[in-house]
């Protein structure tokens, strides 16, 4: 996967943005020490580190979002001290979150050119707007109708339309955070694609992300931070993958993901559940499936190939209007969530923050959570039992902080992950279905719950995993069944359990025309 | 029945006839706020009462407190051809583009019960009113007249803070006390005009003022309100009437229960007949071609135990109040 | 939980105390008793009294909020309830009333849990139907008058007396402990807040949201019908038009002092009651304080502003820069 850094025909030694002995307090904790960071013109340069690294502490201060305490900044030579992110935008340096800040009623033309749109007399030339705004995505390897409502689009070209505008601002570095969370690879292309354009026209990138792989393809330096230092800055093409997991973590890791589960070779259980002809019109295309104790079966496919659509019609989530489903041999209705969670069924989905966690209940309410509605009302779980139940999975799981009492919103990404899957394992149930549960969480915990589904399956729980991460899928999958356009195409057993197999399945006929399928 | 009473009866009867005979033609359109109110309810049906009266055709239009609807009920009534108009206008502006279609249909417009902003003024053959400054008056100089020369402690319950009706009766109480320099308003607090505020404010002025012992007088905007403070004094242990005097305005059916029972003193007549004297405008000025005065104003009758409440009690319940 | 409340009620507390204390001030025989044909009678008294509908109010209200929802009809629900027992009461007896008069909350919440729940429609469009229907509806029944009746028994809800209590304050305070009992007792109170926290994640977690949202509505309509029971008992009629007026302004400001966020999620039912009582301190201090009424709402207004000021994350964070520039400063 590791593609030649990007030859480009600026100048890579002058930096255009310098940071020096920044630092930066919350209370007692200090966020960022004395960090350096230097940005050349027409690099793209990650910037790396676990959560709490002080990544996005950096970011915030560089931008004017906080004050810092100590330090300079320098932009092109000059040095700079942005009270506001509208401050930073003006001196040249603009960001794009992971959440896209734009308003998604409007069109991607009013987006561009919200605020300084071309007028006439005071009328809004809508026209030339629209005209202009095609030309300028035009350059960024885009053609689509600017007319339309930004929502109408995919994250990415949001995403995209959200640099434009940046970049648009007249802006010299862009700081990218998260970017490619929620894309699928396919949309990750069309933004990589603008990021090489822009770094070719002398923009410097910042660019924040959690995959690796997409770090050893676009960027042409990384910058490690660890518990708010500077850990050190290297060219990508001298740093092997290791050493950088070594730089981010501090240590060795136990097991990384690299190397294959001994799942393989283990006996199947029975036959958990089974599925005949089970689909939706217009969502997943009917599909037999059949799960069993002691076993994981991936799905792989890209965003919107039917994955998720095939979990939620698994767990009620969306009501199947054909085929039938069956458990323990026993046919069953599954209507509703509620349904699948009283036949023993637990869901983590991919959308954690808005579908997975309560974030104003604290931990320990948050893991009883599935528990108590099957109990239903009149069964309340008594305060010692709630407590009891809580204790014991975060010790199972080391969720950290220890606190069952604290709002899991203020729990990291990982932590928030273990805390849902918690909520499933306290109903002791038959069949667990998680939707990238590795998504938006840092190294350590990515390779703890990759461990945790393994130990889940050894116990002989049925395991139904989705993954964007085919290295993942192919460490803990006993069967890989590969989606495209909504479809279930291919089934993968036994040694035929490779990422180079699953993308030839994947990729096998048009594989990119999922990309207009809406997820 | 005997038979004087028939003839009676049937003179009446006759009479009625004839005059409807020279009225037969007029059709009037009446366009009410709504049923807000008991009062506004009373309105509505004495005007269709008075109406029969005078046998004239008569057509209300409910607006539900509305002016769109009131205007619409307006252009209706123009094209109905009607022979004059009836206007409770439920705000004071607004009117003029509506009122000029009907002057130039040659349809004369009555303003009942409230006035319109001065710019219409050419706009309307009269308008039939109460004046609230002056119902607050006779409340005043009922209780001066009343009290005598003792020194006297007066606690008021205004209505809606900011309603014009409120200010104009405070106004009209006002002066008429400010005469007497031994009453004295002393607590002054808005009831919102409703029992419930009434009885909420009369708990917390019975409190401040010793117990209700201070109290001489309690003078309330409104009946309602006045029901709501009476009970607040029973349930203090106070003798409403008696320990403490009454004086309203409204005279609403409830105040004369209040009044035989000797709970209350006295209620000053907003009386729901307006349509009764605009009637009468009317069919003289389209018989005889008489311009009435540009404001008609109604009587201010005060009611006390003396003018037999119970009567009035029965002859008000089945208006709506 | 009670471990929390205390620092949740804190700014609450503060708020209801200082009030009382101004009310003291403002009228030195504030907290004077003495008991008045077996009912004890005093300005502290009228406070419970008078705060009972919009504490029964925010009862309901604050579960309704607590599911992310909120309902405006409760003060035409009152309305309907009080006109509807003011008409049956010197014809039936207070059990077949009082029946009536609930069964008419009963249904009034469900309608808006259906309109919510199953028909999805935004809380604050579905409850307006009702809000402004529900008037008309009361005004049906009483035929646009003002009802009363003399029925002893129902005019004992209102000015009756239990132990001393004003009969109105004897059934907040039951209505308080049954509600706390229905939902700490059970686990509505941790599926309401999941509901309201996150609807999504509860629904995909196996809660019966739907069920949830259902059942806060009914409860919140049968609370406004005990408060239109208790407003008619109280004046010995049913005001159609005036009765429960704007009180759901008053019940969301409550439950909102109490501080349950309007976005749902956590509740607190003391905290409600308890934000009842502040708005009601202060309506009653501000009527024995003789200012002229033209103040009243302004006076209202800077007091709750006050209040929830106290209450802002935001503020304390300030205090907190505050005081570290201030230590800060030589």
């Amino acid at each position: 996967m590791q593609a030649p850094a990007m030859q480009t025909n600026v100048d890579l030694d002058s930096p255009l943005l310098e940071v020096r002995g920044l630092s930066k307090s919350f209370g007692a904790l200090k966020a960022l020490q004395e960090v350096d960071f230097t940005l050349r013109a027409g690099e793209i340069h990650a910037l790396l580190g676990e959560n709490g690294a002080g990544k996005s502490t950096l970011i915030k201060v560089v931008t004017g979002v906080f004050a810092r305490d100590a330090g300079v900044v320098r932009l092109a030579g000059g040095e700079i001290a942005p009270r506001s992110a509208k401050a930073a935008l003006d001196a040249g340096i603009a960001t794009v979150y992971q959440e896209v800040n734009l308003l998604p009623n409007l069109s991607v033309a009013q987006n561009l050119y919200l605020g300084r749109q071309p007028t006439c007399f005071g009328v809004v030339r809508e026209a030339e707007m629209r005209r202009r705004a095609k030309a300028l995505l035009n350059g960024f390897g885009l053609d689509i109708d600017v007319g339309a409502p930004l929502s109408s689009y995919s994250v990415a070209i949001q995403h995209v339309t959200a640099i434009a505008r940046a970049v648009d601002l007249s802006a010299r570095v862009l700081i990218l955070d998260e970017p490619t969370a929620s894309l699928d690879r396919h949309e990750v292309e069309i933004l990589f694609k603008a990021m090489r354009q822009l770094a070719a026209a002398g923009i410097g990138i910042v660019f924040v992300s959690h995959f690796l792989d997409q770090v050893y393809e676009i960027c042409d330096r990384i910058t490690v931070l660890r518990n708010g230092r500077l850990i050190g800055e290297r060219e990508t093409a001298s740093l092997p993958r290791l050493e950088l997991i070594r730089m981010m973590l501090g240590r060795e890791l136990a097991e990384t993901t690299e190397t294959r589960a001994p799942a393989h070779s283990g006996a199947m259980g029975e036959v958990c559940a089974s599925f005949k002809g089970f689909g939706k019109q217009g969502y997943v295309a009917p599909f037999d499936l059949e799960l069993r104790h002691g076993e994981v079966v991936g799905l792989a496919g890209l965003l919107g190939s039917g994955r998720t659509e095939t979990a939620r019609l698994i767990f009620g989530a969306e009501r199947a209007d054909s085929g039938e489903a069956e458990v323990d041999g026993q046919a069953v209705r599954l209507n509703s969530p509620r349904d699948a969670a009283r036949l023993g069924f637990g869901y983590c989905p991919e959308e954690r923050k808005t579908e997975g966690i309560v974030a104003d209940l604290t931990v320990r309410e948050n893991i009883v959570l599935a528990l108590q509605a099957r109990r239903g009302l009149h069964r309340p779980l008594s305060r010692r039992e709630q407590d009891e139940i809580a204790m014991r999975f975060i010790r199972l799981l080391d969720i950290r902080p220890p606190d069952p009492e604290r709002p899991i919103g203020l729990l990291s990404g990982g932590n928030q992950q273990k805390a849902l899957l918690a909520r499933w394992l306290a109903t002791e149930p038959r069949l667990l279905l998680l939707d990238e549960p590795t998504r938006g969480i840092d190294v350590g915990a990515h390779a703890e719950i990759i461990r945790l589904v393994r130990d889940l399956c050894d116990q002989g729980l049925a395991l139904l995993v989705i993954s964007s991460e085919l290295d993942e899928i192919v460490t803990y999958s006993n069967r890989v069944v590969v989606l495209r356009d909504r479809a279930h195409v291919e089934e993968l057993k036994g040694e035929a359990v490779e990422v180079s197999s699953i993308l030839a399945a994947i990729a096998a006929d048009g594989a990119t025309a999922a990309q207009g399928a809406v997820p | 029945m005997t038979f004087k009473a028939l003839l009676a009866a049937s003179a009446t009867a006759a009479l009625m006839l004839a005059h409807s005979a020279s009225a037969a033609q007029l059709t009037i359109g009446f366009s009410q706020i709504g049923s807000e109110s008991g009062w506004r309810a009373a309105e509505t049906s004495v005007s269709k009462q008075e109406a029969a009266k005078r046998s004239v055709n008569f057509k209300i239009a409910d607006a539900q407190q509305k002016q769109e609807n009131q205007i619409k009920a307006i252009r209706s009534f123009i094209a109905q051809g009607v022979d004059a108009i009836f206007l409770a206008p439920v705000v004071a502006s607004g009117w003029d583009a509506v009122l000029k279609e009907a002057k130039e249909a040659k349809i004369p417009v009555v303003l009942l019960d409230r006035d319109i902003d001065p710019s219409g003024k050419d706009l309307y053959l009269t308008a039939v009113t109460s004046d609230s400054v002056h119902e607050g008056e006779v409340a005043g100089d009922w209780l001066a007249k009343t009290v005598g020369d003792k020194a006297c402690n007066i606690v008021e319950l205004q209505g809606t803070v900011g309603a014009s009706v409120a200010t104009n009766r405070k106004k009209g109480f006002d002066t008429a006390v400010a005469k007497h320099p031994n009453l004295k308003v002393v607590r002054s607090q808005t009831g919102d005009f409703t029992r419930a505020k009434g009885k909420e404010v009369m708990e917390s002025f019975i409190k401040a003022e010793n117990g209700g012992k201070s109290i001489c007088a309690v003078y309330a905007h409104n009946d309602d309100m006045m029901v709501g403070a009476i009970q607040a004094m029973k349930e203090a242990g106070l003798k409403p009437g008696k320990d403490i005097l009454t004086v309203s305005i409204d005279a609403v059916p409830d105040i004369f229960k209040a009044i035989a029972a000797g709970e209350a003193n006295a209620t000053v007549e907003l009386t729901p007949n307006m349509a009764g004297p605009a009637l009468d405008a009317v069919i003289a000025y389209k018989e005889k071609g008489t311009t009435p005065p540009k404001w008609i104003q109604t009587e201010s009758k005060l009611y006390t135990a003396a003018d037999d409440p119970q009567k009035v009690y029965d002859s008000k319940k089945g208006l709506g109040y | 939980m009670t471990l929390r409340l205390p620092r949740r009620g804190l700014a609450q507390a503060l708020a209801l105390i200082v009030i009382l204390m101004v009310d003291r001030v403002v009228s030195p025989q504030f907290f004077n008793l003495h008991l008045q044909d077996g009912r004890l009678f005093g300005s502290v008294i009228d406070v419970l009294n008078r705060g009972t509908p919009v504490a029964l109010l925010s009862l309901g209200m604050v579960l309704v909020i607590a599911t992310g929802g909120i309902d405006l009809s409760v003060g035409a629900v009152m309305a309907i309830a009080g006109a509807t027992a003011a008409s049956l009461a010197d014809a039936h007896s207070l059990p077949v009333v009082l029946l009536a008069a609930l069964g008419v909350g009963l249904l009034c919440g469900l309608w808006n849990g259906i309109l919510v729940a199953v028909l999805r429609i935004q809380p604050i469009v579905a409850t307006l139907i009702l809000m402004v229907a529900g008037r008309g509806i009361a005004q049906l029944i009483t035929e646009g008058r003002i009802v009363t009746f003399t029925s002893p028994d129902l005019v004992w809800l209102g000015n009756g007396a239990v132990l001393g209590l004003p009969t109105p304050v004897a059934i907040a305070i039951g209505m308080l402990l049954l509600t706390a009992a229905v939902v700490r007792g059970s686990a509505l109170g941790l599926l309401i807040e999941a509901t309201g926290g996150n609807a999504r994640a509860s629904e995909l977690s196996g809660v019966g949201t739907r069920t949830m949202i259902l059942a806060v509505y009914v409860w919140c309509g049968i609370c406004a019908a005990l408060a239109g029971v208790i407003a008619a008992a109280d004046i010995m009629g049913a005001d159609a038009n005036n009765a429960g007026l704007w009180l759901e302004l008053d019940a969301i400001l409550a439950v909102v002092i109490g501080g349950t966020s309007l976005f749902g999620g956590r509740f607190s039912l003391v905290l409600a009651v308890a934000g009842a009582l502040i708005i009601q301190a202060m309506n009653t201090g501000i009527l024995l304080s003789g200012y002229p009424p033209e103040l009243n709402l302004l006076v209202k207004a800077v007091v709750v502003l006050a209040v929830l000021l106290v209450q802002s994350p935001r503020l304390s964070d300030l205090s907190g820069i505050m005081a570290r520039w201030r230590s800060k400063k030589p």
